[in-house]
């Protein structure tokens, strides 16, 4: 039996197409004689559509069609609410094309169809759209939830969207009961995840075969056909969505519709002509969805020896415009408060407020770095306020190993079920960072720092991450009779996360396979179309375990055929090297010829054919060529479903230097300690790590959307909104702990997310620590920009410019 | 009224037609089919377009192909030697120092002109060069690691 290929570094085996500049995302499809679709966008955040004028850009020379929401016929409905919720009691979605009044900078207002993009994107510039004067707004949700502030849509008082409350344990009692009371307010700022390929549809009507193929960079190919069938009324087999090479999507992507994912596909049938709409970078910032504005008033009740006996926790969330996506990212937020500590009273209320911006839906971390910042924030305080030393106040708080499954009573997830964290080893988590960091080394560091007029700061916050959530994902496996590769088939689709490397150790594991023998096809609705959708860190979980199983009947299926082949018992068999062997012997047969012969043929097209023919002396029997209930070829399909999600944990910790005058941070050392249970692959789960830090950074220093107070967006481009650069991201000291997952086969966790929710945290730990000796005023905003310090500085009183 | 336009491509010769308003991001891609530059910004802040222009590391979206007469283009298509995969494209694979791919031409070919100026880079060097091309996915650390091993190889050659 050859090694377990599952926990090796395996090398990504999709890359070589992508490193040589043959990698097929959605505008690299070549669809010949394509029309281009550019939309006109709303220029005001609420204002009302007096009249629109499309006849100048409709003689334009080039175009083929310019469309208003009266040119539009069924489609000229609000889009789904996609995840109803009974504490979501005032959902309002968009429709394609705006029909009285707009709602957003950014909306779409009308789309011309024209030759090329130059032609169509000069011809949206020659739509006139009258608009009413712009109405009042307020895009601070603070102002916008208030008894007099203006309205987003007329009918929803104070622009509640959603109004929650989740209770665990008997929190009024133990804040009678606390000796100590910690109270903190924080705040998140707007961000976008800015995947580098913007999004893009393409769509072609097949009108012989009444086919629609549509190409989406989506990571929800499966979720989209079933809209797409829906809203259009076709069958589902008549509509094909592939989710080609997907340039990144951080939940950007999951949300289904956009305008464009809709109308496109209209174009493409009504006009019978393949119809492409690429979104330039500025759009995305106009038109594609956002996240995680969330204001939290925090309150622990302790005793005076750290031990947090209760939380209350009131949020605000700011969902934009419309809340297509449901409540999922306040959700998220408001059971991940409780962090990896055992605080068992809680009381949180949450609000869901529309503003007139752009939408909101998760992005990658959704709702967990906010609601992480929180808490992490608040231990610190605590600990500060009780004179005790930050890692301490924490360990007293963890949970331990021997509580697990440790159960949040009364808290429902954002999937609906129970928060049951399944298992984990969080002190050994805090004692390996400890080490790692040096603590005693750090000590004396910052204190000879500190001699020189520097300022070395240590920072630190836990997290935690449910995972690989349901509902469920399927796998289905197919040996292919002539060359004995395995091909692979499973309903979410990639973004670059390494599915096709990940899924094939899975599979060479119960095949006795080469990895690079396992073909992925995922993403295409044609290949397999079972599924829900990459979101929530799950592929690995979800759609894993679901290949796992399809693998072991696979093998089932190998070693039952081969053993009839080789006239063996079962239990002599191995699987490896592409073969099928008799323990100990030079017995074997490949297993292209087990998947041939598995198939009865009446053509013996080669030699390995020979030998299935219903002449071959193998295949002789009386009996009918498939027995009762048994399919051809060595081909399986297995489902698998958690039963709820499993929780990923780590702890991060950052050495940094401030420098007071300059208010500049220099990332010295970058530490995490990270548990997403078994690792299928360390180097793509080190990939998933550091990405997510770096996307951690953007959050805590550089990345936020700005609007002016009419609702205007202030940076919508990568000059002005910044991304971390390849001069910002320190170098990041990864380690691994592996507590197996007892939910699934394989027991793993996800940790697509994980790197990106407690770096905010870390940071802001890490300069308040640094600027000690200033006694600067708590950072509880974030990103933090040099000019927050400053004000910070500035703020904590007296001495400030004397010290430097 | 269309614009004639000879240039070379990865050492091939090349005409094509062009409006003037067209860029060579565009003609690269539409008329030339070489689909391997990405467009991700169109401003020239994120060179996930980036290409050599005789010798000159550019972002093909801010170059007009009216303005590529004459000039000598290297793309992500012609830096590998038929099969046999550039040093930078090997120690990528090897370094995993790619996720969705979308940006890595650009990073390939940057990191390609700074090696043809300077084989001895220091990581901040490399790091200051690559700061203009963004990557969203990698963290950038495995792409910088795998640029400085290349260039390390390159050097004992």
């Amino acid at each position: 039996m050859s090694t377990r290929i599952f926990g090796e570094r395996v090398q990504r085996n999709n890359d070589e197409r992508l490193l040589t500049g043959g990698g097929r995302y959605v505008d690299d499809i070549p669809l010949s004689g394509a029309l281009h679709v550019a939309f006109v966008r709303s220029p005001f955040a609420r204002a009302q559509i007096i009249s629109i004028d499309t006849s100048i850009a409709k003689e334009h020379p080039g175009v083929i069609k310019v469309y208003t929401y009266k040119d539009i016929g069924n489609l000229d409905v609000e889009m789904p609410l996609l995840i109803p919720h009974p504490a979501l009691h005032s959902p309002k979605t968009q429709r394609p094309l705006a029909h009285d009044d707009v709602f957003y900078v950014g909306q779409t207002v009308v789309m011309v169809v024209a030759i090329d993009r130059y032609v169509a994107e000069d011809a949206a510039r020659l739509v006139d759209v009258e608009y009413s004067d712009p109405f009042n707004c307020s895009i601070e949700i603070e102002e916008a939830v208030l008894d007099d502030a203006p309205l987003v849509h007329p009918d929803v008082p104070n622009n509640v969207a959603a109004h929650c409350i989740q209770v665990s344990g008997n929190p009024d009692k133990a804040f009678q009961e606390a000796e100590h009371y910690t109270k903190l307010k924080v705040r998140v700022d707007r961000s976008t995840a800015a995947p580098m390929e913007c999004r893009a549809v393409a769509a072609r009507f097949d009108a012989v075969s009444g086919e629609l193929t549509v190409w989406d960079g989506t990571q929800a190919p499966i979720s989209v056909r079933g809209g797409i069938a829906s809203i259009f009324n076709l069958d589902e087999d008549k509509v094909r969505v592939i989710a080609p090479d997907v340039g990144g999507g951080f939940g950007q992507k999951v949300l289904l519709f956009y305008p464009d994912e809709l109308l496109v596909p209209f174009a493409a049938m009504d006009l019978d002509r393949p119809v492409k709409y690429i979104e330039d970078r500025t759009e995305n910032f106009l038109g594609s969805t956002q996240e995680r504005t969330q204001i939290h008033d925090v309150e622990l009740a302790a005793t005076k020896d750290g031990v947090v006996l209760g939380l209350k926790d009131n949020f605000l969330h700011d969902t934009g415009a419309f809340i297509p996506y449901g409540i999922a990212v306040a959700q998220v937020a408001s059971t991940g408060i409780l962090g990896p500590y055992r605080i068992p009273n809680s009381r949180v209320e949450y609000k869901a407020i529309y503003t007139p911006i752009v939408p909101v839906t998760p992005y990658r971390g959704c709702g967990r770095p906010h609601a992480c910042f929180a808490i992490e924030r608040a231990m610190d305080q605590l600990a500060d306020e009780l004179g005790l030393d930050r890692f301490e106040v924490r360990r007293r708080n963890l949970i331990s190993e021997d509580e697990f499954p440790y159960e949040r009573p009364n808290l429902l997830f954002a999937d609906g079920l129970a928060v049951i964290y399944d298992s984990g080893q969080y002190a050994k988590a805090l004692d390996m960072i400890i080490e790692k960091i040096n603590l005693d080394e750090f000590n004396t560091q910052q204190k000879a720092a500190a001699q020189e007029g520097k300022y070395l700061g240590l920072g630190l916050s836990f997290y935690v991450e449910a995972t690989g959530i349901g509902p469920y994902e399927g796998g289905h496996i197919k040996v292919h009779p002539i060359t004995g590769k395995v091909y692979v088939n499973t309903g979410l689709t990639t973004q670059g996360q390494g599915h096709e490397t990940v899924f094939a150790q899975i599979v060479a594991d119960q095949l006795g396979v080469s990895p690079e023998d396992v073909i992925l096809v995922e993403g295409d609705t044609g290949a397999f179309d079972w599924g829900v959708a990459t979101y929530a860190s799950r592929a690995a979980v979800v759609s894993g375990n679901a290949i796992h199983l399809a693998a072991q009947k696979a093998r089932k299926i190998v070693l039952d055929a081969a053993g009839n082949m080789l006239e063996a018992s079962v239990d002599d068999l191995e699987l490896g090297g592409g073969e099928v062997r008799v323990r100990g012997s030079d017995v074997s047969v490949s297993l292209a010829a087990v998947a041939t012969a598995c198939n009865p043929l009446r053509y013996a097209f080669n030699e390995a054919a020979q030998a299935a023919t219903q002449f071959a002396p193998a295949a002789r029997s009386d009996e009918p060529a498939l027995g009762d209930g048994r399919a051809p070829g060595v081909e399986t399909t297995a489902y698998y479903a958690p039963p709820h999600a499993t929780w990923a944990y780590g702890v991060h910790a950052a050495i940094v230097e401030v420098d007071p005058g300059l208010c500049s941070i220099d990332i010295k050392r970058y530490i995490c300690v990270h548990d997403c249970g078994n690792m299928i692959n360390p180097t793509i789960v080190e990939g998933q790590v550091m990405g997510g830090v770096a996307q951690g950074m953007g959050g805590a220093f550089y990345e936020r959307v700005e609007f002016d107070s009419e609702g205007n967006p202030r940076n919508a481009n990568f000059m002005d909104f910044l991304v971390p650069y390849a001069t910002e991201v320190s170098q990041i000291e990864l380690h691994h702990i592996e507590t197996p997952s007892p939910l699934n086969p394989l027991g793993v966790k996800g940790v697509g997310e994980a790197g990106t929710i407690p770096v905010a945290p870390v940071i802001a730990s890490a300069i308040e620590d640094a600027l000690k000796p200033f006694g600067i005023k708590r950072l509880h905003h974030v990103p933090l920009s040099p000019n927050s310090i400053y004000e910070a500085l500035q703020e904590s009183g007296g001495d400030f410019n004397s010290k430097l | 009224m269309k614009t004639h336009i000879t240039t070379t491509v990865n050492g091939e010769p090349e005409e094509f037609l062009c409006e003037t308003e067209q860029t060579l991001l565009d003609i690269l891609r539409d008329e030339l089919n070489l689909t391997g530059s990405k467009e991700g910004c169109s401003s020239g802040d994120c060179g996930a377009c980036s290409i050599i222009l005789n010798g000159r590391l550019v972002c093909a979206c801010l170059v007009l192909a009216v303005e590529a007469e004459g000039q000598k283009i290297e793309t992500i298509e012609g830096m590998a030697d038929g099969e046999e995969l550039h040093p930078l494209q090997k120690n990528f694979l090897k370094d995993a120092a790619l996720q969705c791919g979308i940006c890595t031409p650009g990073f390939l070919i940057a990191a390609k002109a700074l090696l043809e100026k300077n084989l001895n880079p220091t990581e901040k060097e490399v790091r200051y060069w690559l700061a203009g091309n963004l990557c969203r996915c990698t963290g950038y650390d495995k792409i910088i690691r795998s640029v400085l091993n290349t260039a390390e190889e390159m050097r004992r050659k």
